[in-house]
């Protein structure tokens, strides 16, 4: 088999087993839908694998080929292609992988839902898009795969249709994300206005010449192309990777099912705007001014977001914004040039993440369905492997030396300290600081859950078990990557040339170079970070959640009474929900009622349609008397007419 | 072209001929008689498409005789790669339009089908026709079937929207008429299309033309301001009649401005673009937010065609900021390209969700959003149809909804950042009206009893929406094969259009 129909069947395998599900999911039963599609998943699977030894192991050269051309219009070429390259590679491993994980859990999580076929069938159909996404080699791909994942996200956020918060979370998922692809549109349509192409190869190729050019969107303020460029792209990641402003759909988005949470909202789609902007790096290395807004908006998402984690009640909701503020790391890694950081941390927090929230999908079937940590606690005794594999996720989320996400925060946070672009030192801050926001309400999140008195009613309490194999058996199998994956694939990655060309960073920006010349080797790695300020704010945050929800819990609820407008602050989410509600959901039909009220209906139909069908009305009504239907009247204005003929004829001759 | 019976004129008379047989067969046969009709003229116009040459900006398939000679009037047919998809998706949609009639039409079903019939002959005329005459009979002769069809088997308010509907195009069309015939003396006694694309004419003459045309046209498409007629026309027309009013005949407008305006007033076009180009953008703004708080479905949709459709004249209109720009016609090809692969997909999407409507019209007789809701929980097979369509409607990549706009798009960007600025503001508009009348119709637990009691699509729906669905698919994913064939038009015209006439 030549590579060309592997990388070929790595998308169309989970798309044949999401087809085959859809569309005959009633025919062929529910056994059958989550085999076809966990073997369409598992083939993606095996094949990435193969790809990753071809082109890592074996250091074949990059793949760059069309598959077919969609169109050609104006001498441009629109095409679906696949590049295959190191970057790719990475992102493979990690959707199919966690892909099939979710895939299997998803047999136990969904087991007596009515859409069970439904539920195989759009995960499939996501992985198929998200592999499209990342194996693009032009961007009309990447814009296919990027609105494709959406749509499946809307679908599965909505996936139990009934439920009026289920159904009002997607379409705000939806429009929100719209809000980005609007910029991301305007991105790609630039970079044609500059370049007259679509594929990467030719678009990074012309990165200079557009760097060189300048545009006038505003008459007479001319603005460096190459910003306007990575900024307007760079809205699109803001919308898909969840960045603030545009960061609101996400923590609604808990309204899914666990398993999508875990593949969708916190694995695979949220990074698909971390890996873009990190494909992107020719583009975005040549505008400083770009950099410093993604580091900055970076920032703000890490650390703000994050503190929301603190006051959230509902399991899934607390590693929504754990997910947030990730998001945010990663994001601020891109601003540092670190595009490599940005990715290692998007492959470690793939897999912890989706183990904590797998796992915590897990504590809701045993606690039939309750997602609130105030009535679970001492959760460890029913649950061991429940209650392990989540401690592994906790502490590589925490970044406990040896765990994969110490490895990951660490170069980041290390980046971040070389960077010199403007508003790295408030980043450098913001993940510092982050550092213990994020152990604090990880360890709040684990001690309520799993140790501490058992709030539960008494009917729960005594039904309570582990969950069956094919739910912990996916807590195992990421468990073991949340560990190790880190102490094995920082050397290459960070510090070797593992990217390659997949990754352009200029001298001046390379500020992982710099971390690299005091980098000895992960054990050295270890044992410097114990002493560094990120690992004590780690302990200091795991410290406190022990201390304030453990031993003194009447302490956490005095510091809330007492805490007052900032504890309503963060309940209230910086408000951010309720403005888009009123100015923006609220103005857009306000603003469609005034048009259509007083444009339509009142100015163009009343006045200037109806208005004239009137005038001609009334005209009529008075010229109508004329018809009289008097013989002598009309006898009488033939007179008159006949001698007004006559006095003219005679007047004029 | 190697074809020696004359294919045109046979998908122009065929459905005529069929309808009028339609007329004294009487009413039992009238189905069948109908459908067969209409699927032979769609097989017959496929050789349209596969013997097609795309190579060549000339027309194809030319038939020409003399019809009123003293006026130098012929029967002159031929088309092009830009009126060729129009006819094929006139052809294509009639056949889809008879058999969503089946069975919600009760009344006078054989006159019905006649005048769908009829139409579609008159309507394939329009876009064959390439003399001036012959085109102006075709065109209003056109108006009176839908006329017939709103008037007769239309909703409570009918009458009001078929003279709404009428006065408003035929008051534009008589400008134009005039403007045919001022040509007529000018060009020394030709009706010819052509022999006015050639005709040489001052920039005050281009631009009273140019107005002339503009009254018709955008009346037709519709265009803001003159659009009040269509949510009217939706709203009281049966549902075939929605299907052909949104996805044939509003696209008779874009075809005029591709036909008569650019070619034949190039300068006056030139000199009023800024107009054009402000319309289309207050089409597809202004209109976004009228369609969101629409609560009748089909004046929603109504609202989101003329939105769409703005689409399609500001990618025929952004050609010439482009010549400015950079000098060169062949960089203004996305944009009116663009434009044409709009028409066509929005003939799918348009169709099949007034398809949708009455689906649901017909269990319900209700067209008020605020009737429904759950009814995913009873009509699985029909939401899952219908989510796909309201998506392609949201111009989902994929599908054909995403193929025109984006083209337009990335052309107008080209012209002017602020015109794609607008326009893509259509990506959160365009989802925000139309995945809002889903959540409320489709989503949710089932609200009343009337809703309970739906049953899911019958075969025959589900055959019409699952052609429209594959359609629409086809075009999302391999749009290739319909860009091809008007290369070479456009080309033509682009040409002819940026040497301008003085």
């Amino acid at each position: 088999m030549n590579m060309e129909n592997i990388y070929l069947a790595i998308p169309l395998a989970p798309l044949a087993g999401a087809i085959l599900a859809g569309l005959f999911g009633a025919k062929i039963g529910r056994a059958a839908s989550h085999w076809v599609t966990i073997l369409g998943v598992a083939t993606a699977f095996v094949l990435s694998l193969i790809v990753v030894k071809h082109i890592v192991i074996d250091g074949a050269e990059t793949y760059n080929e069309t598959v077919y051309i969609w169109m050609i219009s104006q001498g441009i070429q629109f095409e679906v292609g696949f590049l295959v390259d190191k970057l790719t590679s990475v992102m493979l491993i990690v959707v199919t992988f966690v892909s099939l994980m979710v895939h299997i859990y998803t047999i136990g999580y969904m087991k007596d839902d009515p859409g069970y076929q439904r539920f195989f069938s759009y995960i499939a159909l996501f992985t198929f898009s998200m592999l499209m996404l990342v194996m693009s080699n032009n961007f009309l791909q990447l814009f296919f795969g990027w609105e494709a994942v959406g749509l499946v996200s809307y679908l599965l956020i909505g996936f139990w249709f009934k439920r009026e918060s289920a159904i009002h979370a997607n379409l705000k998922a939806f429009l929100v994300n719209r809000v980005g692809d609007f910029g991301f549109l305007l991105g790609i349509a630039a970079i044609v206005y500059f370049t007259g192409a679509m594929d990467y190869k030719t678009v990074f190729g012309q990165a200079e010449s557009i760097a060189s050019q300048n545009i006038e969107i505003f008459a007479g303020v001319p603005w460096s192309a190459i910003t306007v460029v990575s900024i307007l792209l760079f809205i699109g990641a803001m919308g898909k990777s969840a960045q603030v402003p545009l960061h609101v759909w996400l923590p609604d988005s808990m309204e899914g099912p666990t398993p999508i949470s875990a593949l969708i909202h916190a694995a695979t789609m949220v990074t698909a705007g971390i890996f873009m902007v990190a494909r992107m790096s020719p583009l975005f290395e040549l505008s400083e001014t770009a950099l410093t807004f993604v580091i900055t908006i970076g920032a703000i998402t890490a650390l703000f977001m994050g503190l929301l984690g603190l006051v959230q009640n509902d399991i899934k909701r607390v590693i929504a914004y754990s997910t947030l503020s990730q998001l945010g790391y990663m994001t601020v890694a891109l601003g540092a040039s670190a595009y490599s950081a940005a990715i290692f941390h998007l492959m470690t927090h793939a897999f912890f993440k989706a183990l904590l929230f797998l796992a915590a999908g897990s504590v809701i079937i045993a606690m039939h369905h309750v997602q609130d940590i105030r009535q679970m606690g001492g959760l460890r005794k029913y649950m061991p492997i429940t209650y392990w594999t989540s401690l592994i996720g906790s502490l590589a989320l925490i970044g406990f030396p040896g765990f994969s996400g110490f490895f990951s925060k660490d170069a980041i946070i290390e980046a971040v300290a070389h960077s010199t672009i403007p508003g790295a030192g408030f980043a450098y801050f913001a993940v510092l600081s982050g550092v213990f926001v994020t152990a604090l309400y990880t360890f709040r999140l684990f001690f309520l859950t799993f140790h501490g008195k058992e709030r539960m009613d008494e009917h729960t309490r005594e039904h309570l078990h582990e969950t069956s194999a094919v739910v912990t058996l996916p807590l195992i199998l990421l468990a073991i990557p949340s560990a190790v994956i880190g102490w094995y694939t920082i050397g290459p990655m960070l510090f070797g040339d593992y990217f390659g060309a997949s990754i352009f960073v200029l001298p001046e920006h390379n500020v992982l170079a710099a971390v690299g010349e005091e980098w000895h080797g992960s054990f050295a790695m270890i044992k410097h970070g114990i002493f560094q300020p990120p690992f004590i704010l780690a302990i200091l945050g795991l410290v406190t959640a022990w201390y304030l929800y453990l031993k003194r819990p009447d302490l956490a609820e005095s510091i809330k009474q007492k805490s007052g407008v900032l504890y309503t602050m963060l309940v209230e989410k910086y408000g951010f929900d309720r403005f888009n509600e009123i100015v923006f959901a609220g103005g857009a039909r306000g603003l469609g009622n005034l048009f259509w009220r007083n444009g339509d209906v009142r100015l163009i139909d009343g006045m200037l349609v109806n208005g004239s069908a009137k005038t001609v009305g009334w005209i009529s009504g008075i010229i109508r008397h004329v018809q009289s239907g008097y013989l002598y009247h009309y006898a009488f204005a033939m007179i008159l007419g006949l001698l007004g003929l006559l006095s003219w004829v005679i007047y004029t001759s | 072209m190697s074809l020696e019976w004359p294919i045109l004129s046979v998908v122009i008379w065929l459905p005529v001929l069929g309808g009028l047989l339609l007329l004294i067969s009487g009413e039992r046969a009238a189905r069948p008689i109908a459908l067969l009709t209409s699927i032979a003229t769609f097989v017959l116009s496929i050789p349209l498409f596969t013997s097609f040459d795309s190579k060549t900006a000339s027309m194809q398939f030319v038939e020409k005789m003399p019809w009123i000679s003293q006026f130098n009037i012929n029967y002159h047919l031929g088309i092009d790669g830009i009126s060729m998809p129009l006819i094929i998706l006139t052809s294509f949609t009639t056949v889809l339009v008879v058999l969503a009639s089946w069975e919600s039409i009760k009344t006078r079903v054989a006159q019905y089908m006649a005048a769908f019939l009829i139409m579609e002959g008159l309507m394939i005329g329009v876009f064959s026709a390439l003399d001036a005459v012959l085109f102006y009979v075709f065109w209003e002769a056109m108006l009176i079937p839908m006329f017939l069809i709103i008037g007769i088997w239309g909703g409570p308010r009918r009458v009001y929207a078929t003279i709404k509907f009428f006065l408003y195009t035929f008051l534009g069309s008589v400008f134009m008429l005039v403007a045919l015939i001022y040509m007529y003396f000018k060009s020394g006694g030709s009706f010819s299309i052509l022999d006015f694309h050639a005709l040489s004419l001052t920039l005050e003459q281009q631009i009273y033309i140019f107005i002339a045309f503009l009254m018709a046209f955008a009346v037709k498409v519709p265009m803001w301001p003159v659009h009040t007629w269509l949510p009217d026309a939706h709203v009281e027309a049966p549902t075939g009649g929605s299907v052909i009013l949104a996805a044939i005949m509003l696209k008779i407008g874009g075809y005029g401005f591709l036909r008569f305006s650019l070619p034949i007033t190039p300068d006056a076009s030139n000199e009023l673009s800024w107009l054009i180009i402000f319309m289309s953008l207050v089409a597809v703004v202004y209109i976004g937010f009228v369609a969101l708080v629409q609560s009748d479905m089909k004046k929603l949709i109504a609202y989101s065609s003329i939105a769409h459709m703005g689409f399609v004249t500001l990618g025929f209109f952004i050609v010439f900021d482009i010549f400015d720009k950079t000098g060169s016609w062949e960089n203004a090809a996305l944009g009116v390209e663009g434009g044409i692969v709009q028409m066509v997909s929005h003939g799918f999407i348009s169709g099949a969700m007034f398809l949708c409507v009455g689906v649901l019209y017909d269990r319900m007789h209700s067209r008020n959003i605020h009737d429904y809701g759950g009814v995913a929980n009873k009509m699985p097979i029909f939401a899952a149809l219908m989510v796909f369509f309201a998506m392609s409607n949201a111009g989902l990549p994929g599908t054909s909804g995403f193929v025109g706009e984006f083209m337009v798009i990335i052309g107008s960007f080209q012209a002017n950042f602020w015109y794609a600025f607008f326009a893509a503001t259509t990506l959160i508009l365009g989802a925000a009206y139309t995945l809002w009348m889903v959540k409320r119709m489709l989503y949710g637990e089932v609200t009343n009893e009337n809703v309970e009691a739906l049953q899911d699509l019958n075969g025959r729906e589900f055959v019409i929406l699952g052609i429209l669905a594959v359609a629409v698919l086809i075009l999302g994913l391999w749009p290739a094969p319909l860009v091809e064939v008007m290369h070479a038009s456009v080309a033509n015209l682009l040409q002819h259009v940026s040497a301008g006439k003085l």
